[in-house]
């Protein structure tokens, strides 16, 4: 989360779910499709509803939580930016601002305050077809209900202004002084269930485990004295850089772990292309994905079921996986597997008994992990990172009296927009996004015949203005064409979309909504834009 | 018969919940939910309560594969390991480190993630470490 680590100096949810239940008096969604991506949190929101708190939504398409907000300003996907703007134009114009937060918390209010005075209501309107009066009852009731919590999840993040709309989001909640307080706060809602354990365990290429940079010499010494080897002191290269990197043969091999990169990668034809110019590719998976099929070399993993440690939620809380059953068949821990690789190549330091150890080692080298062990989560249940000491008791929130780099940073960030627009051979924006029943790319929840049912075939929903204008009657068949490539599925007519704008679920391999979408990418956080691209839909053979 | 309910933390999004796998004879049979759980108290969503669905789907991979004649057949765990320290040893021997990309998961543990990054720094002697989830 590049965004929010430049504004704050750290990437996470700053604040705790529990919170949205007991404090949070103005939730402001965007870009989450809350209650089928983290249906429990939504149960939070509908919690909080009860006791008076307000609700608004933002989206480009009228999910369920947006259909019982007090608002919900439908915007032109990919405009984000200039909605932000628009509310703390509003918000500072009728002084509704934090004074005493801004000027004891922050840096850079005045030049935030020059630039969005360019942005008033009735431009904004302009720009994201948000009626201007909407827009002005959105910026008051967030900016009268304190605490106000911010929540987004990957609709906001999948642009190319993915970061801009990050920080644009940290500059809303520093102007109403809703940082470092319970109930407040901005909450990126991650999708998979280890996304943030994934990143605090050092799984990107430009930090170590607990965000320590492998530029930094220090912290180079610090990993080559606890290994005994390590990295060079520069930045590796990123998924698409990998992927890409396969095309031009500057990478030659890839090691996958648990990820399915044919599917989720925004380009599908690109990827399968590249990933087929491997000279060797090694797949450890507990299922044979789409791109294990690709693999010289195929290892079978275990699932969640079969195995001990810990996964990090959203909120930063440590939790325990515990072993129920045996491996299946001939699979194998997936941490085992990996040190038998690592010991048979010469690597020494991987002769570890059990996960509890592997943790002991990442606590010893990860100050926000310092007090975290298998014997406190056992007695505690849970620990929520920063927790730096045996006996501390872990931090719900972040922030309290100061920010992680001192003073939070206003950022003026003007409206870009989206990479490719619509015109007349692709008149239709495509959005993509999550379905309750199913879990990204489905590898999982596919299987599962109860979820499977709920939701067997993949569709693209599309307004009835926009069905009557290509001929289209109920339930048929049609193309969807991008750019990049072209799919065949149903068609759902539903006045829950904008006239303009398509959506389709991302997790079905047949028709998968990632062969159509952009891979133009977000300058800093690499993020493709799956959110947006320009499509034309005519009608199938049915 | 043996009957045991084993608490641990939902797979599917990072809301975290925690829940009982139900264990019948060393299968799973079902999942019970957590009362009392900071999250989840008590509660679960449609995609907790059949988590344990596709743990024992008949498609899970048993053994190793390996690519022979263009078809992925299946080989010993010897084979396999041997195979993969040998090819990524060539690689990088022939081209460098750094045309070794590793990618870690999402839906793994910590100390997998851990582990596999350890293994692409200290190892491999790269960077080139991601994830799939910034897509
Ligand atoms: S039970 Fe549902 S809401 Fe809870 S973690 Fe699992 S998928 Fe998320």
């Amino acid at each position: 989360m590049a965004g929010l680590a430049a504004t704050f100096g750290s990437g996470a949810m700053t604040n705790s779910i529990p919170e949205f239940g007991t404090d949070t008096n103005c939730f402001l969604i965007i870009g989450s499709n809350t209650s089928e991506g983290h249906p429990l949190i939504a149960t939070r929101i509908i919690k909080a509803k009860e006791r008076g708190a307000k609700v608004i939504v933002m989206d480009p398409r009228c999910n369920q939580v947006a259909s019982w907000a007090d608002l919900y300003l439908p915007f032109k996907p990919g405009t984000d930016v200039a909605l932000f703007n628009g509310m703390i134009n509003v918000i500072i114009q009728e002084g509704l601002a934090d004074q005493a937060f801004i000027q004891e918390r922050t840096e850079g209010f005045e030049e935030l305050k020059k630039l969005v005075a360019e942005y008033p209501p009735e431009k904004v309107q302009e720009i994201t077809d948000v009626p201007a009066d909407l827009l002005r009852q959105a910026a008051r009731m967030y900016a009268a209900a304190k605490p106000a919590a911010i929540l987004y999840a990957m609709g906001i993040t999948q642009h190319t202004t993915g970061v801009d709309n990050v920080k644009s989001t940290a500059n809303l909640a520093m102007l109403c002084g809703n940082l470092g307080i319970p109930g407040g706060g901005v909450n990126p809602l991650r999708g998979q269930n280890n996304v943030q354990g994934a990143c605090d365990m050092g799984g990107l290429p430009n930090v170590y485990p607990g965000y320590q940079v492998v530029t930094n010499a220090d912290v180079q010494k610090k990993f080559q004295e606890a290994w005994g080897s390590t990295g060079p002191a520069t930045v590796g290269l990123t998924v698409m850089d990998m992927v890409n990197g396969l095309e031009e043969g500057k990478v030659r091999a890839l090691y996958v772990m648990g990820e399915n990169p044919m599917l989720s990668d925004p380009d599908l034809n690109h990827a399968r292309h590249c990933l087929e110019k491997a000279e060797f590719l090694v797949v450890q998976d507990i299922f044979l994905t789409e791109t294990a099929r690709l693999a010289h070399v195929v290892l079978p993993g275990v699932s969640f079921a079969e195995k001990d440690g810990t996964f990090t939620n959203t909120e930063r809380r440590v939790q325990r996986v515990r072993q129920a059953i045996e491996p299946i068949g001939e699979s194998r821990q997936d941490w085992q597997i990996v040190c038998q690789v690592a010991k048979q190549m010469g690597g020494k330091g991987f002769d570890y008994a059990s996960p509890k150890e592997i943790l002991e080692e990442v606590s010893r080298l990860t100050p926000s992990y310092g007090g975290i062990s298998f014997e406190r989560l056992e007695q505690l249940g849970s620990l929520q990172w920063p927790c730096p000491a045996p006996d501390h008791p872990g931090t719900a929130v972040l922030h309290k009296n100061k920010f992680s780099r001192g003073l939070g940073l206003f950022t003026a960030i003007p409206y870009k927009p989206p990479a490719e627009l619509p015109d007349a051979e692709y008149p239709l924006t495509l959005t993509t996004g999550r379905l309750m029943f199913h879990f990204h790319t489905g590898t999982m929840t596919r299987r599962s015949k109860k979820l499977h049912s709920e939701v067997p075939e993949a569709y693209i929903e599309i307004h009835p203005d926009d069905a009557q204008r290509i001929g289209l009657n109920g339930g048929r068949r049609v193309r969807v064409v991008s750019r990049r490539g072209e799919i065949v599925l149903g068609a759902r007519i539903t006045k829950r979309i904008k006239p303009g704008i398509v959506f389709i679920p991302f997790h079905f391999a047949e028709a998968a909504a990632n062969a159509l979408t952009n891979s133009a990418m977000d300058p800093v956080a690499k993020i493709p834009e799956y959110k947006v691209c320009s499509v034309r839909v005519e009608p199938a053979p049915q | 018969m043996e009957y045991r309910n084993v608490l641990t933390t939902c797979p599917y999004c990072g809301t975290g919940c925690n829940f009982h796998l139900q264990v019948l004879d060393g299968k799973l049979v079902g999942v019970l939910p957590a009362k009392g759980h900071v999250i989840a108290d008590g509660g679960m969503c449609i995609k907790g309560w059949n988590a344990h669905a596709f743990v024992h789907d008949k498609e899970r991979l048993q053994k190793p594969l390996i690519r022979k004649n263009g078809e992925l057949v299946e080989a010993s765990w010897e084979e396999a390991l041997g195979l993969v320290a040998e090819r990524l040893g060539k690689v990088k021997a022939d081209n460098g480190a750094d045309s070794i990309g590793i990618l870690t998961s999402a839906k793994c543990t910590n100390e997998e993630n851990y582990i596999l990054q350890k293994f692409a720094r200290a190892v491999i002697g790269t960077n080139n470490v991601d994830h799939c989830a910034r897509l």
